[in-house]
């Protein structure tokens, strides 16, 4: 074990190159791992906000809904909640798919996944928009 | 070296010197750790939360769509299934966030002892089941409560 680092030189797998860059397969992990742990903490008082939200709407009939929805603080508290969520769920299920997926599979699963949350975040904001227009039809109470 | 294979098995040290990396024995080799449970269920309880933030995308949508849809809607968070559903989200969410705290902490090197990661644990699962029994309690009460209101 001791004399490893003369040993095994010539017959690892990596190259000289990136040995000296250190960097993975891809070089982009280190972003990947930072955004799914910064969406992480952004992601702890969103929750929160919306834990209040769901306690200040539950049991209500629809017109406090939409009025709710339309005021812009809210509507903003929730795309930044749904896009933070629906980012870190793909950055998530990468990973996962990364550990189980293995061979052809992987890149359409991969890309599947990107397309996934790419629309179900759009649908989410677009939702939040029809609410907010809902909001300004409505009769004011 | 006697086997090829054997080449995958060399990692770096942070100092740059070679290293033979552990090879792990299989799944069923090693007896049951409440931390490997943790651990796993972390992950299911982020795919669990994703699912139960798409079915409330859904009930966002069915309040923009008009009364007819979100009666609809009601309908489903009334039910016991769909309460049953609203647990088990709140459940995981609630452990994934306990979960992710706990990853946090990891990422700054504490806690990470074998002694302090079994106490904390315990901990987890105390924490995870008493918070979501208080938030769902909560929330089924103030929701009944209300719906008694409105019909006046």
């Amino acid at each position: 074990m001791n004399d490893m680092s003369s040993d095994l030189r010539v017959r690892t797998m990596r190259s000289q190159l990136s040995r000296a860059q250190g960097l993975g397969a891809a070089g982009s992990g280190v972003s990947h791992w930072w955004t799914e742990r910064v969406t992480a903490i952004a992601l702890v008082p969103l929750s929160g906000w919306f834990v209040v939200q769901v306690f200040r709407l539950a049991g209500s009939e629809h017109a406090t809904v939409v009025r709710w929805g339309g005021k812009p603080v809210n509507a903003t508290m929730l795309i930044a909640l749904m896009v933070l969520t629906f980012r870190h769920m793909q950055l998530g299920l990468e990973v996962i798919v990364d550990d189980y997926v293995h061979g052809r599979a992987h890149l359409p699963v991969r890309l599947a996944i990107k397309v996934g949350a790419l629309l179900l975040g759009l649908f989410a904001v677009l939702a939040v928009i029809r609410l907010m227009f809902a909001s300004a039809r409505a009769p004011a109470a | 070296m006697q086997d090829v294979r054997e080449a995958l098995y060399v990692g770096q040290r942070s100092d740059g010197s070679l290293i033979r990396r552990p090879m792990s024995p299989h799944l069923q080799v090693y007896r049951f750790r409440l931390s490997m449970f943790l651990s796993i269920a972390n992950r299911a309880a982020g795919v669990v939360s994703a699912g139960g933030a798409a079915l409330g995308v859904l009930w966002l949508s069915a309040a923009a769509n008009g009364p007819k849809s979100f009666a609809r809607a009601q309908r489903v968070t009334g039910h016991p299934l769909g309460r049953l559903v609203l647990a088990g989200w709140s459940l995981a969410a609630v452990y994934h966030l306990i979960a992710g705290i706990r990853h946090l902490i990891w990422d700054s090197a504490r806690r990470f002892d074998k002694a302090e990661i079994n106490e904390d644990g315990k901990k987890t699962v105390i924490a995870t089941l008493a918070t979501t029994a208080a938030l769902v309690g909560a929330l089924f009460a103030v929701a009944s409560s209300r719906k008694g209101k409105v019909t006046s």
